[in-house]
């Protein structure tokens, strides 16, 4: 822990001397990535269906009928929304990534941590399996709703009980606050595993798949939900990122320099389950992008977090994106969750980061 | 429970009213048969095959195994996690699905995308199949194909579950999906195992508990089984015989003292297709051997 606050101070002074665009370059390049990366999602797909032709389209190039409606739908419909959520979902994993590691002072901390995730997945397992019992008209009309919603309560309620757990008399225990989220997280698994148990075969199968997440249920409306959620995240980021950076020296040292330490925390935690919550609630269990992308970004550009959030925030979406590429295309016509192909990249290509630098960064 | 049956009844008369609407349009527009099928769900599958209208399917989804001949078409994937790309990408005028495909967004794209789909509901018993032949039939445009099979199906259900009835005294059977690791996962009522064991005449231990549920050694000990029926094959239904048999909860039953564990294939005895008045004449004979009625 203490290694990441000396690191970060090195960095700054390195970064002064010896590099002082790095971070910049690597910024500006994550921004052609996340262009790149778009547009090879666009692109690829089970059907021969033309990005370039429906780009054309759009731009009134070409002759009017050109295009098959069908290709049309696919670019538009199936395509173009999967990319705006997965660039929006890696984002906002990665990102709280940054901020739990960030909070926690611990390079292991991850969104998951919290306890949030288990809360939105009890959410999610409880509207499967007791959701078609709740004959509500309400439920069978609004049912595309429903899940990301009642996955996004359990994560709201599990923040809310986890700071009210951890917080006394103003003050947030991050410790405290460790502890019980593992707790919480244990008991939603558990609550989880009574609803797994009560769930029929069908509801069994659509447990396991959205464990393993997907970007396939992304509409325009979950896309404008996230989108806000977001946004709202990332404006407060320029003040976390001072914070973050102070505080790495330790609660202490960062009240001292002036940083408003419990409205820190508390924002922190905030950002983190909305952007966990929705990110969990929109696309399920998507593993790895919130402990993978910070780390490599760590590595290529030091801990400062002015520049670490921000970076994050690219890679992540570009990273999405391209595993939902993959995911879309590697059993087509059939479709892998991409959650598996987030923990079969990312894992292994981690594991390489860290034999590489190992000496550079002890962990 | 009732809240289950009530949505039950409320989708299958759902269904029939579809099945009502569409017929008389088939019927008008005969030469607009649809030529480019995907199905999904395995005794859809079977059905159309059945029908021999095979000829007409460009992809079916992972569950769709049998005959043999249907692995070679394109896999869309599981039925409950389809990706409307992927069944858009073999350019389909007709899908032809079992009633519980998904998930919801994938089946609005493909709505959206204007691609006839015809949902076709899914139960365990003998009306159930009849009924899927029809539909499956009346959405291929081949009625008469259908009837014939429905009625050859139908006097097979027939035959094989009256010579089922037969029987004096029932055996008890205990269905087991999984045996992992000795943790028994196992048949209760509602299932396709729970009809296809009422079909062959004898009667599932479990009846009292719903879907398919871990049970504990002592539920199976009490529940005595006489014979144990598991479905063949690789993966979670992987235990052998004897692994099965020597599990502490099986051992007690009177099942595992005459070692009587009987395997059949999961499409052929689960399927409720086509198949499913052979599977309940093997099921019989495995079950009953060449026990005398009323013995």
């Amino acid at each position: 822990m203490a290694e990441m606050a000396f690191a970060a101070e090195d960095q700054t002074r390195r970064s002064r001397v010896t590099r002082p665009a790095l971070p910049q370059v690597v910024i500006a390049l994550l921004v052609l990535g996340v262009v790149v990366a778009s547009g090879i999602s666009l692109t690829a797909g089970a059907s021969d269906a033309s990005a370039l032709a429906v780009a054309g389209h759009w731009l009134g190039l070409g002759e009017v009928n050109a295009i098959a409606p069908r290709d049309l739908l696919i670019v538009e419909q199936i395509r173009l929304p999967r990319v705006v959520m997965g660039l929006l979902v890696g984002a906002a994993l990665a990102v709280s990534g940054v901020v739990m590691q960030g909070i926690f002072r611990n390079p292991l901390a991850d969104p998951g941590l919290a306890g949030v995730s288990a809360g939105a997945g009890l959410g999610a397992a409880g509207m499967i399996v007791l959701g078609g019992s709740l004959a509500l008209p309400a439920i069978r009309i609004f049912s595309y709703a429903t899940l990301p919603a009642a996955a996004f309560l359990g994560g709201l309620l599990t923040t809310v009980i986890l700071y009210g757990i951890s917080t006394r008399l103003g003050r947030t225990s991050i410790a405290t606050m460790l502890l019980a989220g593992i707790a919480l997280g244990a008991l939603s698994g558990a609550a989880t595993g009574v609803l797994v148990y009560m769930a029929d075969d069908k509801q069994l199968r659509d447990l396991t798949f959205w464990s393993m997440g997907s970007l396939g249920g992304a509409t325009w409306p979950k896309i404008a939900t996230m989108a806000l959620v977001l946004a709202a995240s990332l404006a407060a980021l320029p003040f976390m990122a001072r914070g973050l950076n102070a505080l790495a020296l330790g609660e202490a040292a960062a009240w001292h320099m002036g940083i408003p330490v419990e409205r820190l925390k508390r924002t922190a935690i905030v950002i983190v389950a909305a952007m966990t919550g929705a990110s969990v609630a929109v696309s399920g269990g998507i593993g790895f992008v919130g402990i993978v992308v910070p780390h490599i970004l760590r590595l290529a550009i030091g801990p400062d977090h002015r520049f670490l959030l921000p970076a994050s925030a690219l890679l992540g979406g570009a990273l999405l994106v391209l595993a939902d590429s993959v995911a879309r295309t590697v059993v087509a016509p059939a479709e892998l969750p991409i959650g598996i192909i987030t923990a079969i990249a990312g894992a292994p290509f981690f594991l390489w980061l860290l034999l590489r630098r190992r000496n550079v960064l002890d962990l | 429970m009732a809240m289950r049956k009530i949505q039950f009844v409320a989708l299958a008369r759902a269904a029939a009213f579809a099945a009502s609407l569409l017929l008389p349009a088939i019927g008008v527009a005969a030469d607009a048969k649809p030529s480019r099928i995907v199905a999904i769900g395995g005794s859809v599958t079977e059905i159309v095959y059945a029908l021999g209208e095979e000829a007409r399917l460009v992809g079916r989804d992972s569950t769709s195994v049998y005959p043999p001949e249907a692995l070679k078409l394109p896999d869309t994937g599981y039925i409950r996690a389809l990706s409307p790309e992927g069944v858009l990408s073999l350019n389909p005028d007709l899908i032809l699905t079992l009633d519980g495909a998904g998930p919801p967004p994938a089946l609005e794209a493909l709505k959206a995308a204007g691609v006839r789909t015809v949902t076709i509901p899914e139960g365990f018993d003998r009306n159930a199949i009849i009924y899927k032949i029809t539909a499956v039939g009346a959405a291929l445009g081949a009625e008469d194909k259908a009837e014939a099979l429905a009625g050859k199906v139908q006097a097979a259900l027939d035959k094989a579950v009256a010579l089922s009835a037969e029987q004096g005294r029932k055996a008890r059977v205990l269905f087991v999906l999984s045996a992992r690791e000795g943790r028994l996962m196992a048949s209760g009522s509602k299932t396709q195992a729970d009809g296809i064991i009422r079909m062959a005449g004898a009667e599932n231990v479990l009846a009292d508990i719903e879907g398919f549920k871990p049970v504990s050694d002592e539920a199976v000990i009490a529940a005595a089984p006489d014979v144990i029926l598991m479905m063949t094959g690789t993966g979670d239904h992987a235990a052998s015989n004897e692994t099965v048999l020597a599990l502490p909860a099986i051992a007690e039953t009177p099942a595992g003292k005459a070692k009587r564990i009987v395997r059949m294939d999961g499409m052929y005895l689960l399927g409720f297709g086509p198949r499913t008045a052979d599977a309940i004449v093997s099921l019989h004979e495995a079950l009953y051997g060449n026990r005398k009625p009323g013995e």
